[in-house]
């Protein structure tokens, strides 16, 4: 473990990697403090004015905003929208801070769930053999043969909209490949003679999968997944960019490059007035997939020491 | 070889099934009503409760799963997937209308990258570790972390809204004038480039040429990225093999060593990623097709399911997911030819 992070840490693509992940826990971390939510439920990004078009960076809230903050009690903290509004008035330099958080939560959760769902279908099916593992790999093909965004989609769109339901959309089509790769190296692993000693004193299956052969072959999954956080993030923020994720004004990356789609282009011979709208949100998920790309990328060449020096 | 292909097409109605079976799974998650609204045209009639009710039971929208699932299935057979509201027309023929312009847009983005995805990955893997091989790598991984739907508006916004040569959807307005009105125009392939080509109008071929290329650019350029990246670790692992140094030992030339010796062996493992890259199309044409508003399957999902217009996004995603099996089907028999070893598995 130790040698695995010095070689992360020399390797000046998977440094990199780490220091924007880093920057990017710390948003997430500090979201409070570095913007202060003004609502009860501090997703809900506040909007600097009514209008449909963005406005760009530095522009100051309107009256008309300001008097329904005091209106309702709510002390006025920003004065700036220092990014520009969105489509909608909604603030982006909240949007993004507080996109941070959705998109760790995001991330990390379906990883979990889908690894977790991985590990209990791949372990089962490969330690009992049979008909158990031609069911359950036959039940894997199915799912994978499902393009995983429509997958998605359809599921989103029939669960209704709300990131929960999104997170179950990609854990429900994101599992199999982790099933996989878990059944294909405790197929390896379970004729060792520790694992047959196990079984021949008595020990019940259950242990025998937990605590003698998932030890021996979980890592992989794991690099796996760490590869995978990037990729989830940015399918749930598709799926809010085709209109089928966050519900609108919730703090997410997607929803906020979604409110730039009718902007892009801009007003003839003004072309990228509305450049804010999409770079901000645009610069955040580019930055946050390639930080987990660098540092899976050195993973795996650290971890398959036959790719050594040559990816 | 031909027994491994009659063992291939005999599982295939199999998986046919266990896909419609998991998309009737996702079906059975709505209520009655919901499912209810898939069918009918009228809308008024839901407010009618026994009028609703009546047609519940006569789709059998209320039955246990084992049989709603029979009654689905067979509806399907009959190509009765319901009516889109979105479309205003039965999904079926929604979806025959909008698939020509998604194939067109396929296909046309398959060709660029085999050709310059492999092409790029055999020069990287040549000059393995100088300036050129480090610049397509690195312009890979940015694009590999640049999502789909990013890029795409990139793409819009660069070269429609500063340079504007690229503009949205599938056809200019006096083009479209040309090719939906009147009978001048004859539809051969319902592909618009080759029907302009057909019917010799040179300008309505250019004018679709040039709503196609944002999107294939789009649509392809994270499947380059990708072959990119499989084509040269496969050659550099070839170029390194016994036969390569004998070859160069006997005096070939180098060209002809790596053209003709290493690249047709290198290009084995880059068949696999194949079944990869359909995946990364099928999903990216729902996300290209919204961003540069072009009519076809993709777009129309994506204003269904933001409408939630469940008949439409169960229906399409059936297809899609035919589409991909088949596909995979095609890139395992083709992988077959090429690798003998497949075979005797």
């Amino acid at each position: 473990m130790y040698r695995i992070i010095k070689k992360l840490l020399k390797n000046s693509a998977s440094l990199v990697g780490l220091l924007l992940l880093l920057v990017f826990i710390l948003i997430a971390v500090f979201a409070p403090f570095i913007a202060p939510p003004l609502f009860p439920d501090p997703y809900q990004i506040p909007r600097m004015s009514w209008d449909i078009e963005p406005r760009p960076p530095g522009s100051p809230i309107t009256d008309d905003m300001r008097f329904v903050y005091e209106s309702l009690g709510k002390p006025v903290i920003r004065e700036q929208a220092i990014f520009g509004t969105a489509q909608g008035g909604y603030d982006i330099f909240y949007g993004m801070i507080w996109g941070t958080r959705t998109a760790f939560r995001v991330g990390i959760v379906t990883v979990a769930f889908s690894v977790l769902i991985g590990i209990i279908g791949g372990s089962i099916a490969a330690y009992f053999g049979g008909w158990i593992d031609e069911l359950l790999m036959r039940l894997t093909d199915i799912f994978l043969s499902v393009p995983f965004l429509v997958a998605a989609m359809v599921l989103t769109t029939i669960l209704g909209r709300g990131l929960d339901k999104v997170m179950i959309a990609l854990i429900a089509f994101g599992w199999m490949g982790y099933a996989r790769v878990i059944r294909g190296s405790i197929l390896c692993t379970k004729e060792e003679a520790y694992v047959i000693a196990a079984k021949a004193l008595g020990v019940k299956d259950f242990r025998i999968i937990a605590f003698h052969l998932l030890p021996n072959t979980i890592f992989p999954v794991l690099v796996q997944a760490s590869m995978n956080i990037g990729s989830m993030v940015v399918t749930a923020a598709a799926l809010s960019f085709l209109g089928v994720g966050a519900p609108l004004g919730y703090a997410d990356w997607g929803q906020m490059v979604s409110f730039a789609r009718n902007w892009i282009i801009g007003a003839p011979g003004k072309a990228g007035e509305y450049w804010y709208a999409v770079f901000f949100p645009g610069i955040f998920i580019v930055l946050f997939v390639l930080s987990w790309n660098l540092v899976g990328d050195t993973l795996r060449d650290i971890l398959d020491p036959r790719l050594r020096g040559e990816l | 070889m031909l027994s491994y292909i009659i063992r291939r097409l005999l599982i295939l109605p199999l998986i046919l099934l266990g896909v419609t079976f998991v998309i009737f799974s996702l079906f059975s998650l709505l209520s009655p009503m919901e499912k209810l609204a898939t069918y009918i045209n009228n809308p008024t009639v839901l407010k009618n409760p026994q009028a609703a009710q009546k047609l519940i039971q006569k789709y059998h929208l209320d039955d246990p799963f084992p049989a709603g699932y029979f009654y689905w299935l067979k509806s399907l057979l009959k190509l009765d997937f319901g009516w889109s509201p979105t479309a205003n027309q039965p999904v079926w023929e929604a979806i025959k209308q909008r698939f020509p312009a998604t194939v067109e847009l396929v296909f046309y983005s398959i060709i660029p990258v085999i050709l310059v995805g492999i092409w790029l990955g055999v020069i990287s893997s040549v000059h393995h570790n100088d300036i050129l091989d480090q610049t397509i790598r690195v312009t890979a991984i940015i694009g590999w972390s640049l999502p789909t739907f990013i890029f795409g508006l990139l793409v819009l916004f660069i070269f429609y809204g500063i340079l504007g040569w690229l503009p949205p959807g599938r056809l200019s307005t006096w083009a479209q004038y040309i090719v939906y009105t009147g009978d001048s125009f004859k539809h051969y392939t319902h592909f618009i480039t080759f029907d302009a080509l057909l019917n010799g109008r040179l300008d309505i071929f250019w004018d679709a040429v040039k709503h196609l290329i944002g999107p294939i650019i789009t649509l392809s350029y994270i499947s380059w990225a990708y072959l990119l990246r499989i084509t040269r670790s496969s050659m550099l692992d070839t170029l390194r093999k016994d036969y390569i140094r004998t070859a160069r030992a006997k005096g070939v030339e180098e060209n002809k060593v790596i053209y003709q010796h290493a690249r047709k062996n290198a290009l084995i493992p880059v068949v696999t990623v194949a079944g990869m890259m359909i995946v990364e199309m099928l999903g990216g044409v729902v996300i290209t097709e919204t961003v540069f508003t072009y009519p076809g399957l993709g777009f129309w999902a994506a204003s269904s399911a933001q409408q939630l217009d469940y008949g439409s996004v169960i229906g399409f995603a059936l297809l899609f997911a035919f589409m991909m099996v088949i596909g995979n089907l095609i890139v395992d028999i083709s992988y077959a030819l090429i690798d003998p070893r497949v075979r005797l598995e």
